[in-house]
Formats: C-alpha cells, structure tokens, sequence
C-alpha cells in the first residue's frame, strides 16, 4: 500500500501512529491542548478502525497507574497528556521507569500554573528529566506521526517508557499534509509486544515489593544501562523507519552546521523557525547552522560534541525555564561540552517562554547580538 | 450457618505479620478462598509488609506493589490487560488497608466503581494508618486515640460501605474477622459474581494500634458486631441489603473498655459514642425493609 497523504493536525497525526501501532490498552483523561489526540482515538476505536480496551479515568495519576499495569501484564499501552495532568502523573512516572514499563504516552507541552494559561512551552516536561522516560521533542506533525512509532520500537527493545512531546497549538493544534506510514510498514516494523516478565498466574512473580539496598542500587544501575543503550537503539530505530518511509531525523539534527562559525542550538517547533533564520543568514553569507536536539533523553552528549566541537559559537534557545538556574537546554548542553576540545562559547537565551511568538526575524537579531556579545553564565531574556 | 473455608494454601506462614494480627488473618481467608488464578494488588500498608520483601513471598500468585492511591487504578489494568489478551478468568484483587482506601486512594475506587471494573477491592480496616505507627484515617472513629489525635478523634468514621453502595455496584458487603465463615464466603460470591466491581470491608482489629491484649483479637472483633458499631451486610447492585450479624444487644461500652485507644473516655463520651452507634443503625436497619427487622441472615 502506498503512503496515505492526509490534511491533519499534530495532535490527529499522533492519533493516526497510535492506531498503526495497534496498542491493547489505552487509559486516558482529557486535558487541553492533548483533547484532540485522544478524542481521534475513541472515534477510530467507535468506527472499528481499532481495537483496544480504551479506560476512562478519571485522572491522569489514574490513567498513568493503570497504564504501567497493563504494560506489565503484556499489554502494548498508549496514552497522552499536557502540562498540570503531566505533573500530576509525576510520581507514576518514577514508577513506570522503576517497574520497566515500556507505555508510550504523547505529551502535548503547555505552561504550567500558577496562572493558567494554554500555551506552548517546554517547562512541562523538561521539569521530569530525571523520571527515567526516554525523551523526544518534535518539530511538526509528521515528525510526531514518525516518532509515536520510533517510541514503541526503543521503548519495548529497553523496558523503559517513552515520551513524544510537542508543543501546544503550534504543533498540535497546526494543520499539516501529513504522510502517514502504512500499515503494512508498521506491522513490519513493530513486532508484537512480548515481553520478557509480566503478571501472570501461570507464572507467579511479583513487581514492586520491598527491597534492600543493594539490591535497589542493581535496579538503579541496570535502568542506566538500559537508557545509555538507548541512543544506538534509536539510531537505529530511526534509520530503519527512515529505509521504509524515507524520512529520518536523527537523535541530533545538524542542519546547515557544514563549516559553520555560529550554531543555533535548540528542540521542538523552535527548530522550524531557527531553520528559516538559518537559511536566510546563509543567503546573506553568514556561515550560521542549526543543531536540533531530538533525542533528550537520554540526552546524546556525544551527538552534541561532535556536532559543536570546533564551532566558537553556539547560541542555544530555551522555550522554558527553571527559576534559579534559567533554560534547561544550556544547562544540559553546557555541561554536554564542558571538558571537551575546542569547546565553544554558549549563549543561553530564554526566547518563547510562555509561549510568545518568536519570528525568524527576532531570531536572527538574537544571532546578531551573541556575536558582539561575551557570553553570559546564565540564561538572558530575550523575548 | 456454617461456611466451609478453603484453604489452598495461596497465603501462607512464616510472614512478617505480628503474632495475632488480623490483617494476615483476613488475608489467609480471603486469598485462600480466591485460589490460585488471581492476581493481587498491595498498596503500601501491612499488606505489603505480609506480602514480603524481594525475592520472598507469602502469597503464591503474582503481587504488585503499587503507589499507596494507586490501587484501585493498578488493578483495572491488570483487568483490562487481561481482557485485551482473551484471558476473562483471572481474579484480579486489591487488597488496600482503610488509609489507601476510605483516605489517598478513594478518588481511584469511586472511579473505578463508577466505571463497574471487573475487580474485587478488599479494604482491610484496622482503622487508622497503624503501619506507620497508629495515626488517624478517615475510617478511625470517634473519640479514638491515635498519635494524630491524642485527645480523641472529633469526628466520625467515614462511611465507606454505604458509599460504595451508592455506586450501585453489583457487590459490597462488610465482613470482619471474628466471623470467619462469613468473610469466607462473601469472598467465594465476589469471586464468583463476575463483571464488575465488587467490593468488602473487612474490619481487622490492630493488636498494637487498638491496645488490646494479643489473644483479644477475635472477641474484640465479634464485640464489634454484636455491639452494633460495625453490622455486617451486604448490598447488591446498591439497592438489595441483607443483613448478615446484626447487633444482639452488648453494650457499647464492653467493646469500648477492652482497648486502650479508648482509654481516656468519660462515662458520657461513652454515652455520646452509644448514641452515635444506635442513631448509625436506626438508620441501616431502614434499609434492610420494615418487615425485616435485625434478623435476616445472608445465604
């Protein structure tokens, strides 16, 4: 079957990979701007285009405990969430990492309270970093439609769970041609989930119960090395996805860095816009190139270095912030880079925080400003 | 009536439980009576200190330890996974204490009551957080001492059994381990009364927590029924009640004088708390239909 073409949202062009991927078990609990992912599901599933036991809870703690069981009782398990319903998950998520549950869950990132609002910005779930979720932050629809597929693929080979993230209403909610991958793709490229230990009365083991030290610090050291298998395994993952569809991204995206003197580092729809600057620096003879980071976590230090080694400078543009240490993309980048040769200089530029518009235009006037710039040690507020 | 317990030896000895608790007690009957095909799911609680430490186990099924307000959650995906794979046999059971039930974990088991989840949700009710050292939950009852309330508890016990049965579920019944025989077989007609959410309370008296004497568990238990502070019945589909033990006219105060979490009561708390118990089941006797009256025992 040829690759379908299809006028959807990024919201809807997850829904579509979630379907191809065939998940058993889908807990969901509706939050905007991640409605639409779910509400697409349920109407596939109403129309017989899918079959699975889909459980409307009645919050997302809910919809993530029983998601995590069902992913150990052998069920392929999918489920999506935003901003305060990821947070609210934010104890589940140790738990699913904790107990190797491989669930794939879309988060669709928006600010998070107090006030409220609904807008795009990565603060969400950048803030569980460190929750043991492989991490992918996308550009646009079709790349979301992709990734939901590369998550199931990784997560299920490592037993760790896995996140699709992009952001409110840029993406979600913005209306792209999207190729969707065929079926018959995805039958060839998801096996069956099997996985190794599960609940089953045939075979009694129990998940969970109290341990010692020792025997923690084994779990602990063992999740690691899954993680750290993780950057080859979605290498991969991409490039054969990329063989059957001809479209790959990579866990890092050089673009434009050939010979390049000034790097734009940055993740999800930021990328787009940073790539129209880049281009046009490029028309106007500034050797200026891109570098997206896909894959978060684990985060790809070695994709990095060998991306920005020899560059002298690199401006990274953060979509969220930590109060007291500013943009989590420099932190992280910054301590990527520290200790490696010919290291660059990195300006960290808070641009797009609480989802304002940043144009090509304001990006280039950043570009503009950390070349006559020292680096700054911390974040700067830039628009 | 008599019922005759299985014993399949899925729970067994050499757990961590003190010497005459009642929580290993109700778990012997309810998950011998379960059998083997099951899959039990323990929030934090004595429950899990019973259930054992990795790589032991006391119950002979696969157990999931999950978040203390996750239980309800954890099982209906156990359920629905189960499902998905074709396999419709499997009991899947959470055994929560009252903190993870009546307290952190309702919000979960109303929902999963409301959507009817095909599980079997055991509370066992010691009436207070005793696992971390006898602190107050919201199944504690009046005036009790706890080391959260050290002057006594100023307000009632939630009434978790006439909530549950408000969700119009198809089971709930109240149980308790002084009546075996009862416990026993309203697990068998849970575990056989397939498709949705049945639920039981089961009040398990707390050596440590109650301050009773290690031998007084069983008569503190019965006192409780034959007091009328804790009846035991059953509802089905919330409308259908009968009465199993109802009160058979001991005083309050008996019940009251053999556990030192009551120790500081006045003789007129004690009235205070005899009213309470009567006006609780004026009001539950109304509902096992006029004619009725205390006597009906369940089949």
């Amino acid at each position: 079957m040829s690759a379908q073409r299809m006028l959807l949202s990024g919201n809807h062009a997850v829904s579509h990979a979630v379907r191809l991927a065939r998940p058993s078990v889908i807990p969901v609990y509706p939050i905007t701007p991640q409605t639409p992912i779910l509400e697409q599901i349920t109407e596939f599933l109403a129309k017989g285009e899918m079959a699975a036991e889909v459980m409307t809870m009645e919050s997302e703690h809910s919809a993530m405990a029983a998601a995590i069981t069902a992913s150990l009782t052998g069920a392929r398990v999918f489920t999506a969430t935003a901003s305060q319903g990821l947070l609210l998950m934010h104890e589940m998520l140790h738990w699913a990492a904790g107990a190797r549950a491989p669930i794939v869950m879309a988060n669709v990132n928006r600010t998070v309270g107090s006030p409220w609002g609904f807008w795009p910005d990565q603060t969400d779930s950048l803030a569980q970093r460190d929750v043991g979720w492989i991490q992918y932050y996308c550009e646009n629809g079709q790349e979301s439609h992709d990734t939901v597929l590369q998550a199931f693929r990784v997560a299920e080979q490592v037993l760790l769970p896995a996140m699709v993230i992009h952001e409110a209403f840029y993406v979600s909610h913005a209306m792209e041609a999207i190729r969707l991958v065929s079926q018959d793709q995805v039958d060839r490229y998801l096996p069956p989930f099997n996985p190794p230990h599960r609940l089953d009365p045939e075979r009694p083991e129990s998940i969970g119960n109290t341990v010692l030290q020792g025997m923690f610090q084994r779990h602990r050291r063992d999740m690691g090395q899954a993680m750290d298998g993780v950057l080859e395994i979605a290498a991969r993952a991409d490039r054969e996805l990329a063989q059957l569809t001809g479209r790959g991204y990579g866990v890092v995206e050089r673009y434009r860095c050939e010979g390049a003197d000034f790097v734009i580092a940055t993740m999800g729809s930021m990328a787009g816009t940073a790539r129209e600057a880049v281009d046009e620096l490029r028309r106007e003879g500034a050797s200026v190139g891109l570098l997206k980071v896909k894959l978060f976590r684990p985060f790809p230090v070695q994709g990095i270095r060998d991306a920005l080694s020899g560059v002298p400078k690199v401006m990274v543009l953060d979509r969220n912030f930590a109060p007291g240490t500013g943009g989590v993309l420099f932190q992280e980048l910054k301590a990527a880079l520290y200790g490696a040769r010919r290291a660059p200089e990195v300006h960290g530029y808070l641009a797009g925080v609480g989802g304002t518009s940043i144009s090509p235009a304001a990006i280039k006037a950043m570009v503009d400003c950390a070349l006559a710039e020292e680096p700054s040690a911390c974040s700067v507020w830039k628009g | 009536m008599n019922y005759q317990i299985a014993e399949q030896r899925v729970f067994n000895p050499g757990h961590a439980a003190c010497p005459g608790c009642h929580v290993a007690l109700a778990m012997r009957f309810v998950l011998n009576t379960l059998g083997p095909d099951t899959i039990a799911v323990v929030p934090p609680s004595c429950i899990a200190i019973i259930a054992g430490p990795q790589p032991l186990s006391s119950m002979r099924i696969p157990v999931y330890q999950t978040t203390l307000e996750a239980s309800a959650a954890s099982a209906a995906g156990i359920k629905r996974a189960l499902v998905a794979k074709g396999n419709h046999h499997t009991n899947v059971v959470a055994i929560a204490g009252d903190g993870g039930t009546y307290d952190i974990g309702f919000q979960a088991l109303s929902s999963a009551a409301e959507r009817n989840e095909d599980i079997i949700y055991v509370c066992l009710d010691n009436e207070g957080y005793m696992n971390t050292g006898s602190q107050k939950s919201s199944a504690t009852p009046s005036r009790a001492y706890t080391t959260s309330t050290p002057s006594g508890k100023p307000t009632p016990k939630k009434n978790v059994a006439e909530i549950m049965a408000a969700h119009n579920i198809p089971y709930m019944a109240t149980a308790t381990t002084g009546y075996p025989d009862d416990l026993a077989r309203k697990v068998a007609r849970a575990r056989d009364m397939k498709g949705g959410l049945r639920f039981i309370v089961v009040l398990t008296p707390c050596l440590d927590g109650w301050g009773i004497a290690d031998d007084d568990g069983p008569k503190t238990s019965r006192l409780a029924v034959e007091s009328g502070i804790f009846p035991l019945y059953e509802v089905e589909n919330g409308n259908r009640y009968t009465l199993n033990h109802g009160p058979e006219g001991a005083p309050l105060a008996g019940y009251l004088a053999r556990q030192q979490r009551y120790g500081h009561l006045s003789p007129a708390d004690v009235e205070f708390l005899q009213a309470e118990v009567d006006r609780n089941w004026e009001r539950l006797q109304a509902k096992f239909g006029s004619a009725t009256g205390a006597a009906i025992k369940g089949g």
